[in-house]
């Protein structure tokens, strides 16, 4: 069982040595700093778009919804418009719902075996209240990195840092001082809930079970992105200036190494460069995939709307008439009315 | 990926056009911008001192967190000398011994804090300094 | 009821929901008996001209496969990849997030790990990856994939045998990953090689010839009608003669053959006739029955795509030939599934029928103008809202019903309120079981999609399990002493069911209860049900 989580731990730590030396002794800064984040963005956006066009030269044969409410039938009875669409409008309501606050994860229930007698089914939030955290944090952590790639920076990424510090949290001993510069609740709660995610993973048996390597390895390595994230900024104190000025060399094409910049920022920008290039041939696709999946973006209404299958083709059917051949005696000694008499001899 | 054909193409190249846009952002945002870190103005004054509290490196990367350590200090524990590694001793006040050099807020504290996006509670309190008016 | 099944208690006391130690990919599968389903007769296979029928035997090492049997599976797999998004997009984003794992019958009722619904897809996806995906060629076990092998192969056919495609997986999945759909494309990758079971091959092969599953043959159809028409009318005195293959009919009528032929689904027969001379007498109602499509039920859905298209295309066929209006559909539950979701896109279109009206109300049931089909649910529903029944809702007195939503009508369409609101015109006491067990939550009987055999029937009482357990909870909390449905499946199955995990508990449908109550023109005073039981209020007299 360990070997599963170990493989990832151990995956992810090379990673970051190879980060770390390469910086520290080798001094390959223009390799970790330039090339391999370049060689990451191009290989994540030419991997999702391949990888969502891999998926649309399918096609949809047919029109499956899993449908979780009431049809729209008789007038009088009241449709469950979101969760059996009828409509494109309804279609888009439930697929909002779903990708923005994953609204069929919120069903969850767990089921309980109380020995003996009955089973109950209890609203399981957990896995929820975790998905929700990790995801929503990881989007507003990802956009407030923004304030590195635009100069200007925008208002609303402004705005969105006031809010996320808006809890102001200060700590001082005399060996940690927590406090300036603020404090942004979204990194600690993406790192909350990481571990949540990951100790579930290793600690409930069934989610254990159905569990490959390549499943940690993106919580080691988030995780890793995150640690070395919030170690920069509340720890160690790097000079955001000078990385400031490098990332805006990146984006503008015109990348300077910084001076006085320390090893762990490089550590930190492999580790995302690397979950960007992971991304496309992962699990990870759940997020383009979550768009494509008939049985959420269809609306229920095959009965009133005729759905085409591109490559329906005629197949082998037992016609009326070889029926017929076949029974006529029969049907007519029953009276059952046929389309043709029986010919002399029969 | 047999026929090359792509089903629901409008829908997808729409969302693949967003995709693209959004994660493109900050290149063509800052397309045709050179955004190099600004450069800071130093007053005579500060150019005379040579040395400030702290290595500039170390000032550069952790200034917030000497001043929070300062306050700490003067408000919680009455005390407001502060003796540097060279053993030298500054008043722990950021209006009068940081700003006391630093008299150009515009052009040295804001230019950094405008550009990394930092917006800095002390202000709240100190922006009324009156040596910044001059 | 098989002898060798474990008395209720001890069976329920044996379900182990503890994780084994050693991962599932070096658990080699374990064919047991009572688990799975005698393999096809070849005489069936044969007669539809599906591959490799062959006699064979489960338990047995030789599989007689064809030689190039991987081939075939990898040539399928990758055919079915470019034909079917849904099957590529649910390949590729699985998190593993766990949250179907306890929603699968199955699992309840049996522990097995590979019945969690995330397994039953992984034991696909893992063939997918190592043969289909860059970082399963590259990774291998870390990243989930594994090699197909004889072994791998069995418990591909172990485990989509038993998954009933009931689709309650697809409910929680954050990204709706619906496992019957890997089930589906699954055994019809299986079916390439001919590995299938005789409980869905033979009445395949059954509806090919004859129209039905049961292989009843035209004049044998008319007798057991013959038999219903005598029965009711000992019991109302009305005589409910219907018409069969009737050119220039309005409306063609197709129900599952199982009503036709087996205990409790013949009441529901029973019930259809009666209300068809009802509105026929009241109304000029004008309907006929077909014997060359003597079948709503498809068991091809179970075989393939393609054998579903096969036996599907009957309903068309005659309703074009009899020159009918529109097609009125009765109780069952994949026959709905295939009518709502695939019917049209395979067969039609069907515009050589009508948009579909009531005769009665004149409702136009919009939601039905493309496919031109209406369910008996719908259709009664809207004749009682109209007041167009005369009914006597206390002839059901003596029933304390509770309603299973079929999986099929419930999370492949959505028919939840039309049922409920029939039966609770037609009975005074109704109770619903627990919230988290109905309607789109609903469990399955645990013997749909063609598992319904007799051999496998400790697999059947351990899937059927979560559904008992509800019922059980309303049979001892308000006495409920009768599980009404719109399904035929469920007529066959859920008695044995009931009679194993809750004794005292009726299964009947819903046209049945509709039989029951309604007030026939010219009847005589009624002294039994339809079953021949006497009426409450009588049994003193």
């Amino acid at each position: 069982m360990n070997s599963k989580y170990m493989f990832s731990l151990v995956a992810v730590i090379i990673l970051f040595l190879l980060a770390y030396i390469g910086i520290e002794t080798a001094g390959l800064y223009t390799l970790f700093g330039i090339w391999i984040p370049y060689a990451a963005v191009f290989i994540f956006a030419v991997g999702v778009v391949y990888r969502v066009v891999d998926w649309a030269q399918s096609p949809v044969p047919f029109r499956i919804p899993t449908t979780c409410g009431q049809q729209k039938s008789l007038p009088w009875i009241r449709h469950a418009s979101i969760d059996n669409p009828a409509e494109n409008n309804n279609v888009v309501l439930r697929m909002f719902l779903e990708v923005v606050f994953f609204r069929s994860l919120f069903r969850n229930m767990r089921f309980d075996f109380n020995k003996g007698n009955k089973f109950s089914y209890e609203w399981e939030k957990w896995l929820w209240v975790g998905a929700i955290a990790f995801h929503w944090t990881l989007f507003v952590v990802v956009v407030r990195h923004l304030r590195f790639f635009t100069e200007p920076v925008p208002l609303c990424i402004q705005w969105l840092e006031t809010l996320d510090s808006f809890l102001r949290v200060e700590f001082m001993t005399d060996f940690l001082q927590i406090g300036l510069p603020g404090v942004f609740m979204s990194g600690l709660v993406l790192l909350a809930a990481l571990i949540y995610l990951l100790l579930r993973r290793m600690f409930i048996p069934q989610v254990n079970y159905i569990s490959f390597s390549a499943d940690f390895f993106p919580l080691f390595l988030i995780m890793g992105i995150a640690l070395s994230g919030l170690f920069m900024r509340y720890l160690a104190k790097v000079d955001i200036v000078a990385i400031k000025a490098f990332t805006m060399g990146l984006v503008t094409f015109h990348p300077v190494i910084p001076e006085g910049v320390g090893s762990v920022f490089y550590v930190h920008l492999f580790f995302v460069s690397i979950l960007l290039a992971y991304f496309p041939f992962s699990k990870l696709m759940h997020a383009g995939g979550v768009f494509l999946s008939p049985t959420r973006n269809m609306a229920n209404n095959s009965r009133a709307e005729r759905h085409v299958n591109p490559w329906n083709y005629p197949v082998k059917v037992h016609t009326y008439e070889e029926y017929e051949d076949e029974f006529r005696e029969k049907m007519i000694e029953a009276g059952l009315p046929v389309e043709k008499e029986l010919t002399n001899g029969g | 990926m047999a026929n090359n054909k792509m089903y629901d193409k409008g829908k997808i190249v729409a969302g693949l056009v967003i995709f693209a846009v959004m994660i493109t952002f900050p290149f063509w945002f800052n397309l045709g911008k050179a955004a190099p870190a600004p450069e800071l103005k130093l007053t005579e004054k500060a150019k005379a001192a040579k040395e400030c509290v702290l290595e500039k490196a170390e000032m550069k990367a952790g200034h917030m967190q000497l001043l929070d350590i300062w306050r700490e200090k003067v408000v919680r524990e009455g005390s407001r000398e502060y003796v540097n590694t060279k053993g030298k001793t500054y008043q722990m006040s950021l209006s009068k011994t940081c700003l006391d050099c630093h008299s150009n807020k515009a052009e040295f504290c804001d230019r950094c804090h405008d550009y990394a996006s930092v917006n800095p509670y002390c202000w709240d309190c100190h922006i009324d300094n009156p040596k910044e008016k001059k | 009821m098989a002898d060798d099944l474990l008395k209720p208690d001890e069976q329920l006391g044996a379900i182990d929901h503890k994780i084994p130690k050693k991962g599932w990919m070096d658990t080699p599968v374990n064919i047991r008996k009572g688990m799975y389903c005698y393999a096809s007769n070849p005489k069936s296979v044969e007669y539809l001209s599906l591959p490799n029928a062959r006699k064979w035997n489960p338990l047995e090492e030789d599989w007689k496969l064809p030689e190039n049997w991987k081939e075939i599976i990898y040539e399928g797999l990758r055919e079915r990849l470019d034909r079917f998004r849904s099957l590529k997009v649910f390949m590729d984003i699985c998190v593993r997030c766990g949250a179907c794992a306890d929603k699968c019958h199955f699992f309840i009722g049996t522990g097995d790990p590979k019945n969690m619904p995330v397994l039953r897809a992984e034991l696909l996806r893992s063939v997918y990856r190592n043969d289909f995906t860059l970082a399963g060629k590259i990774l291998g076990s870390v990243a989930g994939a594994r090699e197909m092998t004889l072994d791998v192969l069995k418990e591909w056919w172990y485990y989509f045998y038993q998954c009933t495609e009931c689709r309650r997986c697809s409910v929680f999945c954050p990204y709706g990953i619906d496992t019957a759909e890997i089930t589906i494309i699954g055994r019809e990758l299986l079916n390439l090689i001919g590995l299938n079971i005789d409980w869905i091959a033979t009445p395949v092969a059954n509806c090919y010839r004859t129209g039905n599953h049961l292989g009843i043959q035209p004049h044998a159809f008319k007798d057991m009608l013959d038999f219903f028409v005598e029965d009711v009318e000992d019991i109302t005195g009305v005589n409910v003669e219907p018409t069969y293959n009737k050119k220039g009919a309005d409306i063609l009528f197709i129900t599952p053959s199982g009503d036709v032929f087996a205990d409790p689904g013949t009441y529901t027969c029973m019930g259809y006739m009666m209300l068809f001379k009802y509105l026929k007498e009241r109304y000029g109602f004008d309907v006929t029955w077909s014997t060359y499509a003597s079948e709503g039920g498809n068991f091809g859905f179970f075989t393939s795509h393609e054998t579903m298209k096969r036996l599907n295309s009957k309903m068309y066929a005659e309703a074009k030939r009899l020159g009918v209006k529109w097609i009125l559909g009765g109780e069952c539950g994949h026959m709905w599934r295939v009518i709502n979701q695939y019917m049209d896109t395979m067969n039609g279109p069907a515009d050589f029928m009508e948009e579909p009206v009531s005769p009665i109300t004149g409702t136009k049931f919009e939601n039905a103008k493309s496919t031109k089909m209406v369910h008996i649910a719908e259709f009664i529903a809207d004749l009682i809202k109209h007041d167009k029944l005369e009914l006597d809702p206390r002839r059901n007195d003596n029933l304390k019903v509770t309603f299973h939503d079929s999986c099929n009508p419930a999370r492949g369409m959505g028919m939840l309120d039309e049922p409920r609101y029939v039966i609770q015109n037609v009975c005074n006491h109704f109770y619903e079981m627990p919230a988290n067990t109905i309607r789109e939550n609903t469990f399955c009987c645990g013997s749909g999609a063609g598992l319904n055999a007799g051999e496998n029937m400790e697999l059947r009482m351990a899937g059927g399990l979560p559904r008992a357990n509800a019922v059980k909870h309303v049979h001892e909390k308000h006495g409920v002493n009768t599980l009404a449905c719109v399904c035929a499946v469920d007529r066959a199955a859920l008695p044995p069911l009931m009679e194993y995990w809750v004794p005292g508990v009726e299964v009947i449908g819903m046209t049945e209860m509709v039989g029951n109550a309604l007030i026939m023109p010219g009847e005589k005073e009624r002294d039994t049900d339809l079953r021949g039981e006497p009426l409450p209020g009588t049994e003193e007299e």
